[in-house]
């Protein structure tokens, strides 16, 4: 009896198979070669996987389903806060992470249903307009919980948080590993990786089934998905719940990782953000969705990176702060692409057709 | 008439000032073909609208298939057995013809999250057998080589024959077809009845709205004729053909195709 993962493998045309493994081989060298630059790239490893974990979160609701949610970061809020009360001396509370993490799962999917339920009836601009609020609700919520009762210590945040431990072993601090030193970003790393496998493997599973079409349905038509028996409303709610679920999952990594949450990681800024990578990459398509994220969320970095010592060595002082920089390059990216590759950055084969059928209409 | 299917009873809807329907009753018979005709504006629509769950009616009510249809929620009509083609088709354009069919099965299917997620051996199965009978439905309505190209860029008398093998695909006891010749040459109207009387041989009722009366007439077993939002008559073609006020309806517009 052969292992079906290498069943799996064997059976794959050659180059396929070549490309999954060196695909693997990688991402899981990865982390050992940004460690040569230092930690810090290692982190914004991290954050990139994080993020490529949410925007597959807010593909299902977005993508999948059509459903313009401009406050996605409301559920990754209440991940990262359910992680920081349950596992912080905040409360003196420090429950292991296989408590923490369905709950924070299952709260933010209560949440998406209590966003979804009301907004039903609504799409497209007004959809993202409640959605939007939404966000900022929580977000002010979370900055003013902290009297008469202290909750979340309002804007000054929680800190001390937990890391992720799997009984002895922290994924936090260093280890020895056949003689490698693993730093605590690494070890975090392979575990968002392997969340990010899951969630991918989710996503393209949910697509390509009787859900996944009916989500396509809803978005295309959704009088005619009434019509052929389809419960628009169980339907939608759904994919908000799914959604927030996976918002709330990445949030509690996010808090345990970092150590500490404040409600200002949890802008509109951030929910702009994430949809921006779905939008780019190309809504709806799995690996542009990916590629969406990594560009979006390195991109930045990089400049940071880059950009002090590139204007220090040419004018001899900083003209420009990195922080305003990444705005002005977010925002040319996203014009240019609209401009030029409406479809996004890697689009789906139908989405690509649809929008040059459009073109040739036009013309 | 045979066994009763389904059963208007002094079904209205106004829509402001506008009275699409007045107290329109009618009855339908297990395995008819029953027409619905009227000139343009005479309230066909808005009766499959009340039929399917769209529209709440104003007045009046169903029973079908022995039960009272609650007309609330259109996705309820389709479980109970009821689908419908669209006067202005609405199909699921970035999918392909196949995958419009294999939605339609969705009311009859039941893979849940957890299901699609571990795509275990019952959900593999029944993705094979949703695959398999839409397949089949493609053939049926004669567009089976067509199976892998988008909706969209279907011909539109294709465009036609796939929002009923959509409807079919729920596994209908009612089959409600608006105005499915419209936009049809000849001799895809005569196909079109081939394709309605093999719908109804293989025990599927139809209530067919049409504009063509040619069609009609040699195509129902009994008709109702709307005129602004009243039924006017309902009998069989023949009897409806001579009917004095139905004569007048028609003569108020020009007759199409005459
Ligand atoms: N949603 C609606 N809102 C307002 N008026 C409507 C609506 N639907 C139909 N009507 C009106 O009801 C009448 C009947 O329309 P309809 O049922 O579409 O006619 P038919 O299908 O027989 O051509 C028309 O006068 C039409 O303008
Ligand atoms: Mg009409």
């Amino acid at each position: 009896m052969r292992h079906p993962f290498l069943h799996w493998l064997l059976r794959l045309p050659r180059h396929t198979a070549f490309l999954a493994l060196t695909g693997g081989a990688i991402l899981l060298a990865l982390p050992v070669v940004a460690m040569l630059g230092g930690q810090a790239w290692v982190r914004i490893l991290d954050l990139a996987i994080l993020y490529v974990f949410l925007a597959l979160g807010l593909n299902i609701v977005v993508g999948f389903a059509g459903l313009l949610d401009l406050g996605y970061i409301a559920f990754y809020a209440v991940g990262a806060y359910t992680w920081a009360l349950l596992a912080s001396p905040h409360f003196g509370l420090h429950l292991p992470f296989w408590v923490i993490l369905p709950i924070g799962a299952l709260l933010a999917c209560l949440f998406g249903v209590l966003l979804g339920a009301p907004t039903l009836r609504l799409r497209g601009d007004y959809l993202a307009i409640v959605t939007l609020g939404f966000g900022e609700i929580i977000r002010i919520f979370l900055n003013n919980l902290n009297a008469p009762v202290n909750i979340t210590n309002g804007p000054q945040g929680i800190t001390l948080i937990d890391p992720v431990a799997f009984g002895a072993f922290k994924l936090s601090g260093r280890t020895e590993l056949f003689g490698y030193t693993l730093v605590g970003p690494q070890k975090y790393y392979y575990l968002l990786l392997a969340l990010c496998v899951l969630v991918v493997l989710i996503n393209y599973r949910l697509q390509h089934s009787r859900i996944g079409r009916a989500w396509q349905a809803i978005r295309e038509d959704e009088v005619a998905a009434k019509a052929v028996g389809i419960n628009t409303r169980n339907m939608k709610l759904l994919a908000f719940a799914m959604g927030a679920s996976f918002g709330g999952i990445a949030g509690g990594v996010y808090a345990a990782m970092q150590g500490f949450v404040s409600p200002e990681s949890f802008s509109l800024m951030e929910s702009i953000m994430i949809l921006a990578m779905v939008v780019l990459g190309g809504m709806g398509h799995i690996p542009g969705v990916i590629l969406g994220a990594v560009l979006l969320s390195i991109l930045p970095e990089a400049l940071r990176f880059g950009v002090v010592p590139a204007q220090q060595a040419l004018f001899g002082k900083v003209l420009v702060d990195p922080e305003s920089l990444r705005m002005l390059v977010f925002g040319l990216a996203l014009v240019l692409v609209m401009r030029f590759r409406p479809q996004g950055l890697w689009p789906s084969r139908e989405r690509k057709r649809e929008l040059l059928a459009g073109e040739e209409g036009k013309a | 008439m045979s066994e009763l299917l389904l059963e208007a009873r002094g079904v209205c809807k106004h829509f402001g000032g506008v009275k699409a329907l007045t107290d329109v009753s009618l009855t339908i018979g297990r395995g008819e073909i029953y027409g619905l005709i009227g000139p343009n504006g005479a309230g066909k629509t808005t009766f499959f609208n009340c039929l399917t769950g769209l529209y709440v009616p104003d007045g009046g009510g169903f029973t079908f298939d022995g039960q009272p249809l609650q007309a609330d929620a259109p996705q309820k009509a389709a479980v109970r057995g009821i689908a419908r083609t669209f006067q202005n088709i609405r199909l699921f354009g970035q999918m392909t013809a196949l995958e419009n069919v294999m939605v339609g099965r969705h009311v009859r299917t039941r893979t849940g999250v957890l299901g699609a997620i571990l795509r275990n051996r019952a959900t593999r199965e029944e993705e094979a057998a949703i695959r398999r009978r839409a397949e089949e439905l493609l053939h049926y309505v004669g567009i089976a080589d067509r199976a892998g190209d988008l909706a969209r860029n279907l011909s539109y008398g294709d465009q036609r024959r796939l929002e009923i093998a959509r409807a079919l695909a729920t596994e209908p006891k009612l089959l409600c077809l608006d105005e499915p010749a419209a936009g049809m040459n000849g001799a895809e109207t005569e196909e079109l009845k081939v394709l309605i009387q093999g719908i109804r041989k293989d025990g599927t009722t139809v209530l067919l709205i049409e504009h063509d009366v040619k069609l009609v007439m040699g195509l129902c077993d009994r008709l109702a004729v709307l005129d602004y939002g009243q039924k006017i008559c309902e009998d069989v073609p023949a009897v409806v053909q001579k009917d004095k006020r139905v004569i007048e309806a028609y003569l108020g517009e020009v007759p199409e195709n005459a």
